[in-house]
């Protein structure tokens, strides 16, 4: 135990977990208390599904080190095929629990193969190429979406790629999906526990393949895939196995995403370049590679527009000047001097133990 | 460096918790004599022009009523939300005006946001009246209400109005197959048209990812020798596909829905003589003869420099719809928002009102309005009814 504890990784791990723990029981208790307002509730399964979205997303960009610019597409498929999955299902009596986690299944496990599947061919490029496929990924896929109608009556399924009335259905029959209408009247299950639970199921699953020893060989990969290859490490396996990971995970994320509002269409403003863009500056702006740093930067960049808006029409304005400034205060090289001479000021005045030892010495 | 990012987080986060229970405890609910009316549309974004448009004739309408001594004497304030035309935002915004204290909701202007939204106030039990939300699914709740016409509606009195009058035997149809809107109208137009004599002879789609470029379209409905092109779409595009068509000397007559209105003076650098004859199924004409469009027009015009589309004009009937349909329930802001719901929501099926909209514009309980859509053409470059 002892030596678990003196392990900083662990360490670094439990602080991780820690911290949602905490901040999920003083929300509840918040809740609990009628302190919190409804805009903040209704932001906590959204602040959920972007911090499991840029988890997942630094899982590519931070551990295997490739620019991927389609997560959105991974968490449009999850999101589609989750509500798909659900609507279908909403009218029968299953119970809710069961059918939602079954959706969460279905969501990860089409997200994980569509990854699988993009994997092969697209991880064989490398940087700039590699970002350009994956951003044409995510674009093919919202459109194929927008163009999709699928609906069911007794006789089964129907599908077709023009309009409803090509599907044929019966006059029982329910549309599913309506192309550019998207999927509508999606049971909203989603709320902040099982956004917590999903958060945490996600940080675990990143977490501990990063401390693994596959988890070693990605990273190794991306520090010198020659030197990598050469010790005997499959590139293809561990690359495919990350990017599989973290397109499941998005697809979970897609879920959760679904399921909170009751209607979902595939824009460019949610499942878009956008989107994707959005994500990777959550990453960015948490440190590439770096776990917690992602969680607070998509929880600080989604609360943000909100809480701006008390500027009104200048709101959107002042979100990008707060962007850029966040961006140069946390990674411009000055800044990174200057914070580093304010803190060294700041321990001068109040000499840590670790500090005063280390004088003493 | 570690010990200041440590420092920092602790700072953020406790600025976080006091900024979300300063938003639960400090804020006021509203006080007892003023209603709070909610307003949600995209004001920054690509649906930027219909959220503008909605919130500038909500606020003129409010204007107006107060300076005329409210509504039962009671003062009507707004608060009107930016969703940015996504869902998930359009959630944020309404539940930034239930914090605010809102009892009635103007909103969504934008039908996906619309249906999103409605869930949530069908949970609360608030009145929501949409002014331009025209998928089917927006009013699919009994407490909510739209001013426009229902996209099913606006195809289905397209393809009667072509047919009825005989005006064309082949039609092809340009539609955005990305668009809730235009979608929803090109399906229930090509339904309602197996009931006429005329054929449909191509549709065709784009998506808002391609809508420059319309030539393939335009050559397919050319080659199908259509001589009528209906366009269930808004007017950005169609003064596009106007000019291309133009270019190829193909002239066939022109349909168009409610999102035609803008044409004229909507669009930079466009010739507006092309669109002459185009006709278009509208609630709505800014140069109407009436009295009260007039007056409407000329007071939106004073204070927001330029002529209103059939959006603000949706919104202003609504303020007024929701005006009548308290001073006929006598209900008072300091009750609660299920109660002022309930009684609107059997009033606003009882009242009738004049809007700029329609004359006697009444509601079913279903939340559609009925009103008699009219069909306008452009000539000399001026709607002029039909």
């Amino acid at each position: 135990m002892k030596k678990l504890l003196n392990d900083k990784t662990f360490k670094n791990n439990m602080i991780t977990y820690g911290s949602i723990i905490i901040a999920y029981a003083v929300i509840q208790l918040l809740m609990a208390l009628g302190l919190v307002s409804s805009l903040f509730q209704g932001l906590l399964v959204p602040l959920c599904v972007y911090a499991i979205l840029a988890v997942s997303l630094n899982l590519v960009v931070g551990i295997l080190g490739e620019l991927s610019l389609g997560h959105a597409g991974f968490m449009c498929v999850g999101a589609f095929s989750g509500a798909f999955f659900s609507k279908c299902l909403a009218a029968t009596s299953m119970p809710t629990a069961l059918r939602f986690t079954i959706a969460i299944l279905i969501g990860a496990a089409v997200a994980g193969l569509f990854g699988f599947l993009i994997g092969i061919p697209v991880l064989r490029l490398k940087g700039d190429y590699l970002a350009i496929v994956t951003l044409a990924f995510g674009e093919i896929i919202k459109n194929i979406i927008n163009c999709l109608y699928i609906g069911f009556d007794e006789s089964g399924f129907h599908f077709s790629m023009e309009n409803t009335l090509a599907l044929n259905l019966s006059d029982t029959g329910t549309v599913v999906i309506k192309g550019a209408q998207g999927i509508t009247g999606t049971p909203t299950d989603s709320n902040f526990t099982v956004g917590v639970i999903l958060l945490m199921l996600t940080l675990f699953i990143v977490l501990n393949l990063i401390n693994s020893r596959d988890g070693r060989a990605i990273m190794a990969i991306r520090d010198n895939t020659i030197a990598a290859e050469s010790i005997g490490i499959n590139i293809t396996k561990y690359k495919l196995m990350a990017f599989t990971i973290s397109a499941a995970l998005a697809g979970v994320a897609g879920v959760l995403y679904g399921h909170n509002l009751s209607s979902l269409t595939a824009t460019p403003k949610n499942f878009g370049y956008n989107m994707s863009i959005m994500i990777l500056v959550f990453v960015v702006l948490g440190g590439i590679g770096h776990i917690r740093g992602s969680i607070i930067a998509a929880i600080i960049l989604t609360l943000l527009p909100e809480m701006l808006r008390g500027l009104q029409d200048y709101r959107m304005l002042i979100y990008a000047v707060v962007l850029i400034v966040m961006m140069l205060f946390n990674w411009a090289p000055a800044c990174i001097a200057w914070r580093e001479k304010l803190a060294a000021k700041y321990k001068l005045k109040f000499p840590t133990k670790k500090s005063a030892v280390k004088e003493a010495e | 460096m570690k010990k200041f990012s440590r420092f920092l987080s602790v700072i953020l986060a406790a600025a976080m918790i006091v900024s979300m229970v300063g938003c639960g405890s400090t804020e006021e609910k509203g006080s007892a004599d003023t209603f709070r009316l909610g307003g949600i549309g995209p004001v920054t974004g690509g649906a930027a022009i219909y959220g503008q448009a909605v919130k500038n004739a909500t606020q003129l309408a409010v204007d107006e009523i107060n300076a005329a001594g409210g509504v039962n004497g009671y003062k009507l304030e707004l608060n009107f939300q930016d969703d940015e035309h996504d869902p998930e935002k359009a959630l944020n915004a309404y539940n930034v005006i239930k914090d605010w204290g809102a009892k009635i909701l103007l909103g969504c202007v934008t039908s996906t946001p619309s249906i999103a939204v409605s869930e949530k106030t069908k949970e609360d039990n608030m009145l929501q009246l949409t002014p331009s939300g025209t998928a089917a699914d927006c009013t699919k709740y009994d407490n909510a209400f739209r001013v426009c016409f229902s996209d099913p509606n606006q195809g289905k009195e397209s393809a009667k109005y072509i047919g009825e009058n005989g005006l064309a035997t082949k039609v092809a149809v340009i539609y955005d197959s990305s668009d809730v809107y235009s979608s929803g109208i090109f399906e229930a137009f090509a339904k309602e048209a197996e009931n006429y004599s005329f054929e449909i002879v191509s549709a065709e789609a784009f998506t808002a990812e391609s809508k420059t470029d319309f030539s393939v379209q335009l050559q397919k409905a050319k080659d199908a020798a259509a001589d009528m092109v209906f366009l269930p779409i808004y007017y950005q595009e169609s003064s596009l596909i106007l000019t291309q068509a133009a270019n190829m000397g193909y002239a066939p007559k022109w349909f168009s829905c409610d999102g035609m209105d803008g044409i004229l003076g909507g669009v930079e650098n466009f010739d507006t003589s092309l669109a002459e004859g185009v006709m278009l199924l509208s609630p709505f004409a800014s140069n109407s003869t009436d009295e009260l469009t007039q007056k409407f027009v000329a007071n939106y015009k004073e204070k927001f420099g330029d002529i209103p589309n059939q959006f603000a004009a949706d919104a202003y009937d609504g303020v007024y719809a929701i005006k009548a349909a308290i001073e006929k329930t006598g209900v008072t802001p300091d009750m609660s928002t299920s109660d002022i719901c309930n009684k609107l929501k059997v009033a606003l099926t009882e009242i009738s009102i004049d809007g700029v909209t329609a004359k006697g514009l009444t509601w079913d309980a279903n939340g559609e309005p009925s009103k008699a859509p009219m069909v306008l053409m452009i000539e000399n470059g001026e709607y002029t009814i039909l």
